[in-house]
C-alpha cells in the first residue's frame, strides 16, 4: 500500500469528512437509478393497461424485433402491433414528454422568481394559449402550416403572444421578478378575459370542443405530437439543464450572484424564454396539465434536494413518470370512456399539494 | 491535504489599485474620486462614520454599482469574480442549502459553459472546509448557523472564488465580540497562509487598528487620512470625522478607540 506510511486515523477523519462533504453536495445518483426505475415501471404498466390486453412478454418480443442483429421475432399478432406502435407507444411517450417539459419549466420558474408557487402558467402562458385554440377552433382561424395542425399552432402562438407581452411590460418596470410576475398576472387577466369572451360566442358543439381542448388531454395521431415537440424538448430542455447552477446561484440575490460572477439578468431572461417556449410547445399539443410543473419539483425538492442542480433534472425524471402514471388512469379508470388528463392530475395534484404545504410550510427564500 | 497553496503564484507590484473612483446616485455624489493602493498581503481597512462610503467603494470595486474612474489589477486589467471576491455585509443564506453547496457557489466563475462542476471544484470545496475546520458542517443548511458559523462559512465561499483579493464589508457587524475576533483573526491567518490582500470596510475602530497595516479614513465620500493606524487612529482627528468626542488609548501596546464620557457625548454637537 502507498500511503502505508500515513497514520490511518488521520486517513479515516480526512475519508469521513470528505464523504460528509460529497453526501452534502445533495448529489444523488441513488435517486436518478430510483427516478429511472420508476418511469421504466410506468412505462410497462402503461404498455399493458388498455381494454386490448398486450402480454408482457409480446411486448419485449416486440421492441427486441426492432433492433438489429438480435434475431428476436415479435410474437403480438398484426393488430396488437398497430395498437402498441401507433397508439399506446406514441401517448406514452408523448405523456413523458409533456410531464417532464412541464415539470423542468416550473422548477426553473419557481428557481427564476425565487417563489415556490410559480408554476409554468406563471407568465400567462395558458390564457394565452387558451385564447389562440379558442380562435383558431371557434372561428376556423387557418393558421395550420405545413406539419402544423391549426389549433397547436394557435396556442403556440397564443402563449407566446402572452409571455412576450409580461416581459414587455416588466421591462418599463426594470425586468425584477417581482415586477414580471406582475405582468405575468396581468396578461393572464387579460387572456382568460378575452377567452371567457371568444368562448361565450360560440355555439355549443364547438364551445364544448374547446372545453375539451382546455382540459388537457393526450390525444395522440400516431407520432405527430412528439415529432412537434420533441425539438423544442431538446433544445430548451438543454439550455434549463445548462442553467441549473445559475438557479442556485440566483438565490443569494442579484448582488451577490454578480459579485460571484453571474449577470443574473442574462440569466433569468434565457431561462424564461426557454422555460415558456417549453411550455407553450407541450400547451400546444396537450392543452393545459394542471400541477404537474408546480407539484413535481417540490416533490423533488422535499425528497431529495434543495439544490437546483438535483432538482431540475430530477424533476424530468419525476414529472414523465407522473403524467404518464396518471393518463394510464385517464385511459382505463371509466369503461369505453375517456378523462381529461388535466382534471386528474389536478385531483391528484391539489390535495397532495395541500399536504405539502401543511408539512413544510415552505416559505420564499 | 494541502492546508496552503490555494492559490497560485501571482505577479508583484499593486494586487490592487483604484484610482479617482467616483460614484454617484442620481445627482448625490456618494465617492468623490478615491485613489488607493493594496498591496499584495496587505490588510488595508477603511473606516469612516455610516454612510461615508465605505461599502459603495467596495461595491465598485466588484462591479456592483456603475463608477466613474478606474479600478484594477497588478496587471493592469479589470477584476472579475475570478479575481476578487466579496463577503457582504448581510449575506443572503438561503433555506435548504447545505454549506457545501453554498461554498461552492464560489466556484460559479470558474465553471466552465457546460456549468458541471468538476470533481477538483468539489475538491476545493473540500479543502476549504477543511482548511477553516467546517468540514462538520459540510451538510448542515446555512440558513441553521448561528451568526458567528454563518460568516465563517460566507468567508469560505469566498475563498473558494480563489481570489487573490478579499474585499470585506463591515463582515463582524452582527457579531458577538468573541466571533468578531475569531473572524477576524480567522481571515487575518489565511492573509498569512494564503498570501491574500486583504481590504475591509471595518466599523469597529479598534479591531481595525489591531487587524490592519494600513488604514484609510474616509468622510463624506473622501479620503481624510491614511497611513499606519497608529497615524489614523487620533483622537481629535476621529472625533472630528465621528462627531462625537472620542479618546484612542493604548492598552497593551494596541490602540483601543473609546468614547470620551458619556456626558459629553449626549451634548449637542
Amino acid at each position: 500500500m502507498a500511503n502505508a506510511s500515513l497514520p490511518t486515523t488521520a486517513l479515516k477523519e480526512g475519508d469521513t469528512a470528505n464523504s460528509a462533504v460529497q453526501r452534502a453536495f445533495g448529489v444523488s445518483g441513488t435517486a436518478s437509478f430510483i427516478g429511472i426505475a420508476v418511469l421504466a415501471a410506468v412505462a410497462l404498466l402503461s404498455a399493458i393497461s388498455g381494454e386490448a390486453g398486450l402480454p408482457v412478454s409480446g411486448i419485449f418480443a416486440s421492441l427486441l424485433d426492432w433492433a438489429p442483429l438480435l434475431g428476436v421475432e415479435s410474437s403480438l399478432s398484426d393488430q396488437q402491433e398497430s395498437i402498441l406502435f401507433q397508439i399506446r407507444l406514441p401517448r406514452l411517450v408523448l405523456g413523458m414528454l409533456v410531464g417532464g417539459s412541464l415539470a423542468v419549466a416550473g422548477a426553473s420558474y419557481q428557481g427564476v422568481f425565487r417563489n415556490p408557487l410559480a408554476d409554468p402558467y406563471l407568465l400567462g402562458v395558458s390564457a394565452g394559449a387558451g385564447f389562440g385554440a379558442v380562435l383558431a377552433l371557434g372561428f376556423g382561424l387557418d393558421l395550420g402550416w405545413g406539419p402544423f395542425d391549426t389549433v397547436p399552432a394557435a396556442a403556440f402562438l397564443g402563449a407566446l403572444v402572452a409571455v412576450l407581452a409580461s416581459m414587455a411590460i416588466a421591462r418599463g418596470g426594470g425586468a425584477s421578478p417581482a415586477t414580471l410576475l406582475l405582468g405575468g398576472v396581468a396578461m393572464a387577466a387579460l387572456f382568460s378575459a378575452a377567452q371567457t369572451y371568444a368562448i361565450q360566442q360560440l355555439d355549443e358543439n364547438r364551445a364544448r370542443e374547446v372545453l375539451s381542448w382546455l382540459f388537457g388531454q393526450l390525444n395522440t395521431t400516431g407520432w405527430k405530437e412528439i415529432w412537434l415537440l420533441l425539438p423544442y424538448v431538446a433544445v430548451c430542455g438543454t439550455l434549463l439543464f445548462i442553467h441549473r447552477r445559475h438557479l442556485d446561484v440566483l438565490r443569494v440575490g442579484d448582488d451577490e450572484a454578480r459579485s460571484l460572477g453571474l449577470d443574473p439578468v442574462r440569466s433569468r431572461l434565457t431561462v424564461i424564454v426557454a422555460a415558456s417556449l417549453l411550455t407553450a410547445a407541450a400547451v400546444s399539443v396537450s392543452g393545459l396539465i394542471a400541477f404537474v410543473g408546480l407539484v413535481v419539483p417540490h416533490i423533488v425538492r422535499l425528497l431529495i434536494s434543495h439544490s437546483y442542480r438535483v432538482i431540475v433534472p430530477l424533476s424530468a425524471l419525476a414529472g414523465a413518470a407522473f403524467l404518464a402514471f396518471v393518463d394510464i388512469g385517464a385511459r382505463t379508470l371509466l369503461p369505453g370512456k375517456e378523462l381529461p388528463v388535466g382534471i386528474l392530475t389536478a385531483f391528484v395534484g391539489a390535495p397532495f399539494f395541500a399536504l405539502v404545504l401543511w408539512r413544510d410550510r415552505w416559505s420564499t427564500s | 491535504m494541502s492546508t496552503t497553496g490555494l492559490l497560485e503564484a501571482r505577479p508583484s507590484g499593486p494586487a490592487l489599485s483604484c484610482e479617482g473612483v467616483r460614484v454617484s446616485f442620481r445627482d448625490i455624489e456618494v465617492v468623490c474620486g478615491v485613489n488607493l493602493d493594496l498591496g499584495p498581503g496587505e490588510w488595508l481597512g477603511i473606516i469612516g462614520p455610516n454612510g461615508a462610503g465605505k461599502s459603495t467603494l467596495l461595491r465598485s470595486i466588484v462591479g456592483l454599482t456603475n463608477f466613474l474612474g478606474t479600478v484594477a489589477l497588478g496587471d493592469g486589467s479589470a477584476p472579475g469574480a475570478a479575481d476578487v471576491a466579496l463577503v457582504p455585509q448581510f449575506p443572503v443564506l438561503p433555506k435548504g442549502m447545505t454549506v457545501a453547496e453554498y461554498v461552492l457557489l464560489g466556484r460559479t466563475a470558474h465553471l466552465g459553459w457546460l456549468a458541471r462542476e468538476s470533481q477538483s471544484d468539489r475538491q476545493i470545496v473540500s479543502s476549504v472546509l477543511h482548511r477553516l475546520e467546517l468540514s462538520a458542517f459540510a451538510d448542515r443548511f446555512v440558513s441553521t448557523l448561528s451568526g458567528g458559523e454563518a460568516q465563517q462559512v460566507v468567508v469560505a465561499r469566498a475563498l473558494a472564488q480563489q481570489c487573490p483579493v478579499l474585499l470585506l464589508d463591515e463582515p463582524t457587524s452582527a457579531l458577538d465580540v468573541g466571533h468578531q475576533v475569531s473572524v477576524l483573526e480567522l481571515v487575518d491567518d489565511l492573509r498569512h497562509t494564503e498570501g491574500l490582500s486583504v481590504l475591509a470596510a471595518m466599523h469597529d475602530l479598534s479591531a481595525a487598528g489591531r487587524f490592519a497595516d494600513r488604514l484609510i479614513l474616509i468622510d463624506h465620500g473622501r479620503i481624510v487620512a491614511q497611513g499606519a493606524p497608529a497615524e489614523v487612529l487620533n483622537a481629535d482627528l476621529l472625533s472630528a470625522v465621528y462627531g462625537t468626542p472620542l479618546t484612542v488609548q493604548p492598552i497593551d501596546g494596541e490602540l483601543v478607540v473609546l468614547p470620551a464620557s458619556r456626558r459629553q457625548e449626549k451634548e449637542p454637537s
